[in-house]
């Protein structure tokens, strides 16, 4: 990307323009930190990709046969590792948010630029740490770390690991108190709250939960650490510690984390629908209010990973009613988006194919959430593939088609080129053809009994994993294509305009791709967001269609 | 590829799982539908260059946001209720059930039934008569789970947990381990063998030890040394186990615990952690020196002295 520098008479002086590597390694510009993001979470994806690429290979035989079990396990550790720390949580949050966030509120950066770089480099030295113990060996715990395995069973790699995690939760830390200062401190003239685009509403949300929730992951991480080093015995049960303790802390952080990776999600689909649409949101102020109530609510459901792990069963009761509570934003959400369409004049660009995509994904995923809420029914189904295929739903199906709408969204305004339109809405499709073959014969697999982390299965499994793999390439060519075609567009593709989706909202008021300091002037804010009706009124004089 | 879209049945509890699990697959199904059947629809009328209204709708938005939140608010609450009624029933073992331990370790099962039988990776169980399960780790934490029968519980190291059913189908029926616990952990693969009772009594008798594990235990009281200070006959000053089990234990420092499974465990492995009230802590931990099924046989025993009368003069 740093090849961009042909200049035109609009963008003359556009943030890409230098391209020596310290201007890129020093820089303090929100845009190209959220570039050096991007490129660090591709890498990472692509190593957690080629992970379950091979589960999903060796898993076409009931016996496993491409990788031995203890490979196995690795794999699918790595695969969790990068794909929650190092892949999902950064995705929207610190790529797409930290590009567009200071644009949408009218700033010139966010508040704490050198802050902002600290952030990238603290996620690369914890990848550098997890690249390193993968390297020297792996590790075979699972993402999740549980007690005592991690501690007194696994091999020592657990805390190169466990290091690189701690590391990079700082950064997400530093991320989260940027946006929250940067969204309070920071807004143009006339952005009062209830014009800030709803974008902004889930990435504020977010932004809560990384500051308040990170750090209780690093205090469990660092547990984990000191039990193995010195031996300390607070999850030893031998020492009379409690192995079940450390669960109760892990998801603690890691339930709220879910919404950290889904918020932000949420928040690019608002804007898709209602742009695509030509529409104003349906139900902004419950679109905005349902973001904080599922990051609130979010904090207190943790204990419903661990129904049958000996937690009380009056525990258990009040995590579930809670879980069943916090199902009813996600809702909320899903309705007024279909309401937004109605009466609108809907185009089919990618960015609108992915967003409708996801809410179809979404709600399947927040549905079978609700049978992992449901005690009894989870009774059957926990540590089952149906808990892995409800939330890779909610994660790739719902998280990781944000990433892409919204990418495709930006796009324009990040490089200042236009993406394929073809290629990408058949990319689209790939993608959702390929998801859904790849984890919905999961549900069924759980349903039946077959546990999750399984290296081999009993043959009655076999015809779901070799659909779930089949699936699995189609869904590796809808990745492969947007990674093609969108580095060929960066340097090839099509010069954007400064708004070519003819979208409201502060970040289109600006050329693309922008200038270092975002706007020539401060924009003063005069409007309520996403006042469609204006711009089509406008179109309508020119075209006589609507 | 012989496959099965629904699993085998073959519990009391199935039946009520399963009911839960189909009404949620209507209920996504149908909300599937007012979501997708609109969506669909707006979709295709609303495209851009069709010649659909759209003069701005006038409605009362507050109705359909109350409308979109009240009711999934409820309809949670109902399936909530449902789901933790059946959970319920299927946390709290029947007293009369059959007893077995269970203990699990990297990586295979070891089962040993009241009668005294064991097992390895077999539970032979017979049909209609409810079975708990008394269950705990050598290591790390695994979980004994029977998808025919729809239960599931984690196996945790330093606690005991239980897990009950009441089989109804004779047949062969997996235990998977569902707690990832190691390299093997996919192997961890054990079966029921749910039997007419009479088929079940037979089985007992011909791999029957001789002993139940209430004498098991009673043997190993002697041998490792419990009688020495916990015997009938003993001078020295230690608690008496007659009529201990099931019985509240005042606490050194004014608590009074229960004297279950777990309390009798920690008696025995870290006596440290609570003494009772009156004695002094002399007792040496047995930690290392019993395996996690012996702990479970010596529990057993003094189980079985729960009936008899306790000494009067409790000091």
């Amino acid at each position: 990307m740093s090849s961009v520098q042909e200049t035109s008479g609009l963008a003359a002086e556009s943030y890409l323009t230098e391209h020596t590597v310290g201007s890129w390694l020093l820089t303090t510009d929100h845009k190209r930190i959220a570039i050096l993001y991007l490129v660090s979470i591709v890498f990472f994806f692509a190593i957690a990709a080629v992970a379950a690429a091979m589960m999903r290979v060796s898993l076409l035989w009931p016996d496993g046969r491409l990788v031995l079990p203890e490979t196995y396990n690795k794999l699918f550790t790595i695969h969790g590792v990068l794909m929650v720390w190092f892949f999902l949580i950064p995705s929207i949050p610190a790529v797409l948010g930290n590009f567009v966030i200071p644009m949408m509120i009218g700033a010139r950066d966010v508040a704490f630029p050198k802050l902002n770089l600290l952030s990238w480099y603290l996620f690369m030295l914890g990848g550098a740490f997890v690249v390193y113990s993968v390297i020297v060996g792996g590790v075979d715990t699972g993402w999740t770390f549980y007690t005592p395995y991690s501690t007194t069973f696994a091999n020592p790699n657990v805390i190169t690991m466990v290091a690189g995690v701690f590391v990079a939760g700082f950064g997400s830390i530093l991320t989260g108190l940027n946006f929250i200062v940067t969204i309070h401190k920071m807004r143009a003239p006339g952005m009062t709250w209830f014009r800030l685009p709803l974008f902004i509403w889930s990435l504020y949300s977010t932004s809560l939960i990384l500051v308040l929730a990170t750090p209780v992951l690093a205090i469990t991480l660092l547990a984990i650490s000191v039990e193995r080093i010195w031996g300390l015995g607070i999850f030893d049960p031998n020492l009379g510690g409690d192995p079940v303790l450390f669960q109760h802390m892990f998801w603690f952080y890691s339930h709220p984390a879910v919404y950290i990776m889904i918020l932000p999600g949420m928040g690019v689909v608002s804007e898709l629908i209602t742009c695509f649409s030509r529409k104003k949101i349906f139900g902004y102020y419950f679109i905005a209010f349902s973001s904080v109530a599922i990051a609130v609510v979010g904090f207190l459901v943790w204990g419903h990973h661990m129904f049958v792990s000996s937690q009380s069963m009056y525990a258990g009761m009040v995590f579930s009613i809670l879980s069943f509570i916090v199902a009813v934003p996600s809702a909320i959400k899903v309705f007024n988006w279909t309401a937004t369409l109605y009466k609108g004049s809907i185009t089919f660009e990618t960015p609108m194919l992915y967003a409708l995509a996801f809410i179809g994904l979404f709600t399947i995923g927040g549905l079978t959430g609700l049978f992992l809420a449901a005690m009894a029914v989870d009774v059957q189904l926990h540590d089952t593939y149906f808990v892995i295929a409800h939330f890779h739903y909610i994660m790739v199906g719902g998280m990781v088609t944000g990433f892409m709408g919204g990418l495709h969204y930006w796009w324009p305004k990040i490089s200042g080129r236009m993406y394929p339109e073809l290629l990408g809405r058949i990319a689209a499709v790939v993608t959702f053809v390929g998801f859904n073959l790849t984890f919905f014969p999961l549900f069924v697999l759980g349903y039946l009994g077959q546990p999750r982390r399984y290296h081999s299965y009993p043959p009655e499994f076999h015809i779901f994993h070799v659909l779930s793999t089949a699936g699995a390439s189609i869904l590796g060519i809808g990745y492969l294509m947007p990674l093609i075609y969108l580095v060929w567009s960066a340097r090839y593709g099509e010069r954007a305009p400064a708004n070519p989706w003819g979208a409201t909202g502060l970040e289109w008021r600006t050329p693309s791709p922008p200038p270092r300091d975002n706007f020539e002037e401060t924009p003063l804010v005069t409007d309520d967001p996403y006042d469609y009706s204006a711009i089509e009124a406008e179109l309508i004089d020119q075209t006589g269609l609507r | 590829m012989p496959f099965h879209l629904i699993p085998p049945s073959a519990s009391t509890n199935a039946g009520d799982v399963d009911a839960i699990f189909w009404a949620l697959t209507g209920l996504s199904v149908f909300i599937l539908t007012i979501v997708f059947g609109p969506l669909t629809y707006f979709a295709v009328k609303y495209r851009r260059g069709s010649k659909a209204d759209r003069t701005p709708p006038r409605l009362a938005t507050w109705k359909f946001e109350v409308t979109w939140t009240i009711i999934p608010f409820i309809i949670g609450m109902g399936i909530f209720a449902w789901a933790a009624d059946v959970f319920f029933h299927i946390e709290t073992p029947p007293s009369n059930a059959l007893e077995v331990d269970v203990v699990g370790k990297q990586w295979m099962w070891k089962l040993q039934h009241a009668e005294g039988n064991r097992e390895i990776n077999e539970l032979h169980v017979p049909i209609g008569q409810p079975i708990k399960l008394t269950m705990t780790s050598q290591d790390v934490i695994h979980d004994f789970f029977i998808p025919a029968f729809r239960v599931k519980q984690d196996v945790v190291p330093g606690r005991y947990t239980t897990e009950w059913f009441t089989a109804t189908k004779v047949g062969r029926y997996y235990i998977f381990c569902a707690q990832f616990c190691g390299t093997s952990h996919s192997s961890m693969i054990g079966w029921v063998d749910v039997m007419h009772p009479v088929d079940y009594q037979r089985w007992l008798v011909t791999t029957g030890q001789g002993e139940t594990m209430a004498t098991a235990g009673q043997r190993l009281f002697n041998q490792v040394g419990c009688s020495g200070c916990h015997g009938v006959s003993s001078k020295i000053h230690a608690p008496r186990l007659e009529g201990l089990y099931g019985g509240p234990v005042p606490l050194e420092g004014g608590q009074v615990v229960t004297a279950d499974d777990k309390y009798i465990r920690d008696s025995i492995l870290l006596p440290a952690s609570q003494i009772a009230a009156g004695y002094q802590n002399l007792m040496p931990s047995f930690a290392g020196r019993l395996s996690e099924d012996e702990v479970m046989q010596l529990i057993a025993y003094i189980k079985s002295l729960a009936s008899e009368p306790s000494p009067g003069s409790n000091p």
